[in-house]
């Protein structure tokens, strides 16, 4: 087996292993193991770049075994997979650093941090999937894996809420594989292919918008389209680590993720247009994106607020790649690192402010910024990012996304995109202003504490770092590296694999 | 009626018979005894598929030999398990199922 | 091939019926060990008759010297020995943790814990006959010689579960005995019919000479209701949850894992190698019904329970009825050798999966005292290994990838939509998110956190490792799919399928 071979398997298989071998160590060991999660993680990065380079270049990196009859397990990289996969690696280390100072004298450690790598591996599993049958292996690993993290506070809340997010998510797993299998019934091929694996013959019409419909509405529960949203505000009862990067990037990027697979590697943009199947989903995320927005507004806790937010911001993406756009799909995935970014900061915010001194509703955060002026800093970037001022990295989303909108001729979403932002703006606003002008309502001590920084270290550097990067991916858009370069990269392959210009 | 019809309808008469009594009987003897009765109406049915031919057909008298060994083993473990029964609970029925019995001593 | 080859075919029967004859007479002080060093013989013996099949095709073994009609023969291919792999796996683990469930029992307290610790001795012996006969049965080529390993399985299974002189173990008991015995007979008077409308007991001379007509028609009848009644098919499961909660639990893995799935190989072989797919297929139709009305009402009744082992019960009652949609599938269309292998790999997945977990319920049981489901709290704090592999099994029951009921649930949802039968699909699929359901059942209230001081409990360290390590490795049973259907593709039915099949 060559090294091409086997990068694929070791990327995924770095963070699994090092999370196994954690399994088995005493929760009290915790120096041994940060030095070996952290190492698997220095290693999952480091394979990860080599791979970035190696794509870079025009390396294939692809390990192929057979399975069942006519189906094999396929792990593959192109670009978009590395763009998954640059997101989920690089903001694991983060919010690893994050989660060792957020769970510092927690119990049940060992599992936690078990769990979380294992889930970064689906996560990257999802990525690497050559084809939707491998996809919907790691697709399901992660609802696995994700489900001891959700629980893992113990209470019979967490259980009861683990219990709706495990029925959500297999029963978008049910419904997926249904389109699955029947995909590979009609088509004989489940592959990825840039421009579209299905030519429209394999079936009529109707079968092949029978089975589309099935393949969204199993993605969609993990994308979180309205109605079948209501599993995410819930599982914030998380640590907010969880929160952050598996509900607020990697499992509802998975959702996100394999939408964009399906329309532009499995159907192909123009066949998916033709069908007119395009419109009815970029009609359900812009109903998403506002429902989503709506109700944010009146979430009083952080974090729900933040979660009906992703509710929100996550189907830019799926509207991004269903409007029949060129400009459209660069402002789709590029708003899949975007969205990452910006919403990892702002949850890692509320959960500083929630350890630090134990603010977690909106309306009791008055002079949380004269306490915590950096989290606070951090806060701001993201939201507004998020709101879309320039140059942060929202506003390059959400003007790829207008302006394609236009180039498609789907003025209407125009509206949607202005909606969103002044809802934005409603909900975000509010808690900038609160903390920074509001009058402490002194259930903490406002001063500050004769400590270096504000906030445990391992909380705040990480907050801010995303924080920074939020500000400079948005600045450095043109540069052909930046996630907007490469979501460019990954536009233009789908466009010459469907209309070979 | 050929001799070989008269012996399968016979056959089957006793094996639905007893099929009867074992479902209705709730003593574990008569249960016991209709099972065995069952199998002898299979032993018959065998026999008398001994005498289709000009010849006898020695196969499926090897059957009828092995399966009364396994009639004769089967029935005695059978009436072991039945006399335990009533040794532990002083009658010799099935109790009635009792689902929710939750008892603190199960596996010792 | 030799006769080296085909003399293994007798190791797997004969080496477990010497064990128990010996253990027998060793006491129960050496049987264990006597039983360990069994496994592994079995284990070898089954590797190497693998081997051979998948190198050199189709085995068949003449006892004696005798041909058929008169002689024994035995036969295997690759379904018989998928079976005796299943087997020799869920067995081998099973043994090991009988090793520690009998030894933990007695180290309680210095002293035997009722008078069960006396019944190691006759656990040994029973369960070698179990697996002789098991082995056997999957190795038979002659519809009499079936009868007599269903027998021999059907008295030592039924031995099993009154092991202990609990009223409740002999009650349930008796009424599997009788169930079994009822069993046993409906298919010899079906094998009796069959002799005498077509005068062959050998399986492939039967298949042969087989002809729709009044005799045969009575014999599928009989033999299919026996057999139903045996594995467990609703609504004939009736026996079922009491049997398989009220006995040890080594005896309930056996039973849910291995004893069932026999009964099932025997309607399988007969059905497509004698019967020709049901004689047409109106029967096919009705098992397809029963067991998908089984994964439904099997999974309702399991979330209803009150107590952990009759959950499990329940569950089998539904995942049994994965095996029986195979008989409306398996037709000689293009999709036949997928429905049918979909449900043998779904046989064996679930034997793993349901053994672990009844082996890790009875670490629980054997732990907490008592099997009471919303009493379970804080167990996950006090046996983690036991709940994890009640887990792992768990999913498999799920059939999540990559556990083997993935691959089953694929292959068998695959045959079901190319069919056209697509409610079928519909009912697979449900039945997974069921599971979850039943499964979280138990892990919900498990997983909670109690404040508990150090409680003195019977040490159950062995039993957990074993019931984890059976799970974990069912767990990743799919990425085996490509060898293991490799093997069923050798000597199956569907043949004249796979040739059109494959480019």
């Amino acid at each position: 087996m060559s090294f091409a071979e086997l990068l694929p398997l070791l990327v995924i298989l770095s963070s699994a292993l090092a999370s196994f071998v954690i399994f088995f160590l005493r929760d009290d060991r915790s120096r041994l193991r940060t030095s070996i999660y952290l190492g698997g993680e220095i290693v999952k990065l480091g394979l990860v770049l080599v791979m970035l380079q190696g794509i870079y270049v025009g390396a294939q990196y692809e390990l192929r075994v057979p399975l069942l009859p006519d189906i094999d397990f396929l792990l593959q990289a192109n670009e978009l997979a590395m763009l998954f996969l640059i997101l989920s690696a690089g903001l694991w280390l983060l919010t690893t650093l994050y989660s060792i100072g957020y769970l510092r004298h927690a119990p049940n450690r060992a599992r936690f941090f078990g769990f979380f790598g294992l889930s970064v591996s689906a996560t990257a599993g999802i990525a690497l999937s050559g084809n939707l049958f491998t996809f919907f292996i790691f697709y399901e690993l992660l609802t696995l894996v994700t489900y001891p993290l959700v629980v893992h506070r113990e209470t019979p809340a967490a259980m009861r809420i683990g219990r709706q997010y495990l029925v959500y998510t297999l029963g978008g797993g049910v419904v997926l594989l249904a389109g699955i299998v029947s995909l590979q019934l009609v088509a004989g091929s489940l592959e990825f292919v840039a421009g579209g694996t299905l030519t429209g013959d394999e079936a009529s019409p109707a079968i092949l918008i029978a089975i589309f419909a099935l393949l969204i509405g199993g993605l969609g529960v993990k994308n979180a389209f309205v109605p079948l949203h209501s599993w995410l505000p819930a599982a914030m009862i998380a640590p907010t680590p969880v929160s952050a990067l598996l509900h607020g990037v990697a499992v509802v990027k998975a959702g996100a993720f394999g939408i964009v697979r399906v329309i532009h590697e499995i159907y192909g943009i123009e066949l998916a247009a033709e069908l007119g199947v395009t419109l009815p989903v970029a009609i359900l995320a812009s109903f998403t994106i506002i429902y989503g927005s709506i109700k944010a507004i009146s979430q009083d806790e952080l974090k729900k607020r933040l979660a009906y937010s992703t509710v929100s911001q996550v189907s830019f993406i799926a509207l991004g790649v269903s409007l029949v756009g060129y400009l459209d799909t660069v402002g789709g995935v590029a708003h899949l690192v975007h969205q990452g970014i910006m919403k990892v900061t702002l949850f890692f915010c509320a959960g500083v402010i929630a350890e630090t001194i134990g603010v977690k509703y909106v309306s009791k955060m008055g002079g949380v910024g004269r306490r915590m002026p950096w989290t606070m800093g951090a806060f701001a970037l993201g939201s507004l990012g998020m709101i879309g001022v320039p140059p942060m990295a929202g506003f390059v989303s959400k003007w790829y996304l207008g302006v394609g909108a236009i180039e498609a001729g789907q003025p209407w979403v125009i509206a949607v995109l202005v909606t969103s932002t002044v809802l934005n703006t409603v909900y975000f606003l509010p808690v900038l202003y609160v903390s920074f002008f509001g009058k402490p309502t002194g259930e903490w001590q406002e001063e500050r504490p004769h400590t270096r920084f504000e906030a445990d270290w391992l909380l705040l550097f990480p907050t801010l770092a995303v924080a920074g990067l939020v500000f400079l991916i948005g600045l450095f858009a043109g540069w052909e590296l930046s996630p907007l370069g490469w979501a460019e990269l990954i536009a233009s392959r789908q466009w010459e694999g469907q209309f070979g210009n | 009626m050929s001799p070989v019809t008269f012996y399968l309808l016979s056959s089957v008469g006793i094996f639905v018979v007893c099929l009867y009594g074992l479902i209705v009987h709730a003593h574990l003897i008569r249960k016991i005894l209709a099972l065995n009765m069952m199998g002898s109406a299979v032993f018959l049915l065998l026999t008398g598929v001994a005498r289709r031919g000009e010849l006898t057909d020695p196969v499926p008298h090897a059957m009828v030999l092995t399966g009364i060994v396994v009639a004769v083993s089967a029935t005695a473990f059978a009436l072991a398990v039945a006399r335990r029964l009533y040794e532990e609970c002083g009658r010799a029925y099935l109790p009635e199922e009792d689902p929710e019995d939750l008892s603190e001593e199960r596996e010792g | 091939m030799g006769l080296i080859g085909s003399n293994w075919l007798v190791v797997p029967i004969v080496l477990p019926l010497a064990t128990a004859t010996l253990a027998m007479l060793v006491g129960r002080r050496s049987a264990p060990y006597l039983g360990l060093l069994t496994a592994s013989g079995i284990l070898l013996s089954v590797a190497a008759i693998g081997l051979t099949v998948l190198e050199e095709g189709t085995i068949r073994y003449q006892l004696g010297g005798w041909e058929a009609p008169l002689g024994i023969n035995l036969y295997a291919d690759g379904l018989a020995v998928f079976m005796l792999l299943m087997t020799a796996i869920v067995g081998a683990a099973v043994s090991a943790y009988a090793v520690g469930y009998f030894t933990s029992r007695q180290d309680e307290s210095g002293r035997v814990a009722g008078d069960s610790g006396d019944r190691s001795g006759s656990f040994w012996v029973l369960w070698m006959f179990l697996w002789a006969s098991l082995n056997g049965l999957f190795l038979s080529a002659d519809a009499f010689n079936l009868y007599v390993t269903l027998e021999i399985m059907g008295l030592s299974a039924a031995g099993l579960v009154t092991l202990e002189r609990r009223q409740s173990a002999l009650s349930s008991g008796m009424r599997y005995l009788f169930v079994t015995l009822l069993g046993s007979l409906a298919y010899l008077m079906g094998v009796a019919l069959l002799y005498g409308a077509l005068g062959a007991l050998d399986l492939a001379t039967l298949g042969e000479l087989m002809y729709p007509g009044a005799a045969t028609w009575s014999a599928l009848a009989l033999i299919t209701l026996g057999m139903a009644l045996k594995t467990g098919l609703f609504p004939l499961h009736f026996w079922m949850p009491a049997a398989y909660s009220n006995a040890i639990s080594p005896a309930s893995a056996l039973l849910a894992g291995l004893v069932g799935k026999a009964s099932f190989y025997l309607l399988l072989r007969l059905w497509f190698d004698v019967f020709d797919g049901g004689l047409g297929p109106g029967p096919g139709q009705v098992l397809g019904l029963l067991g998908a009305a089984a994964i439904v009402w099997g999974a309702v009744m399991a979330v209803r329970q009150r107590r952990l082992k009759r959950l499990l019960a329940y569950s089998s009652v539904s995942q049994i009825g994965y095996l029986f949609v195979l008989f409306s599938l398996a037709t000689t269309a293009s999709w036949g050798f997928d429905a049918w292998s979909g449900g043998v790999y779904h046989a064996f997945s679930h034997a793993c999966a349901k053994a672990a977990m009844f082996m890790s319920a009875g670490a629980i049981v054997r732990s907490v005292g008592h099997d009471d489901l919303d009493r379970m709290q804080g167990v996950g704090q006090q046996m983690p290994l036991a709940v994890a592999g009640f887990a792992l099994g768990g999913v498999t029951l799920m059939g999540l990838p990559p556990t083997g009921g993935f691959t089953a649930k694929w292959l068998l949802v695959s045959a079901s939509l190319e069919s056209g039968q697509w409610w079928i699909a519909v009912v697979l699929l449900a039945g997974g998110v069921l599971a979850a359901l039943y499964v979280l059942r138990f892990l919900n209230p498990a997983l909670i956190q109690v404040k508990v001081g150090p409680v003195a409990r019977p040490a159950t360290q062995n039993l957990e490792v074993t019931a984890f390590v059976l799970a974990f490795g069912s767990f990743f049973l799919a990425l085996l799919s490509a060898p293991l259907l490799a093997l069923l593709r050798i000597g199956t039915p569907f043949a004249s399928v796979l040739l059109v099949g494959t480019p």
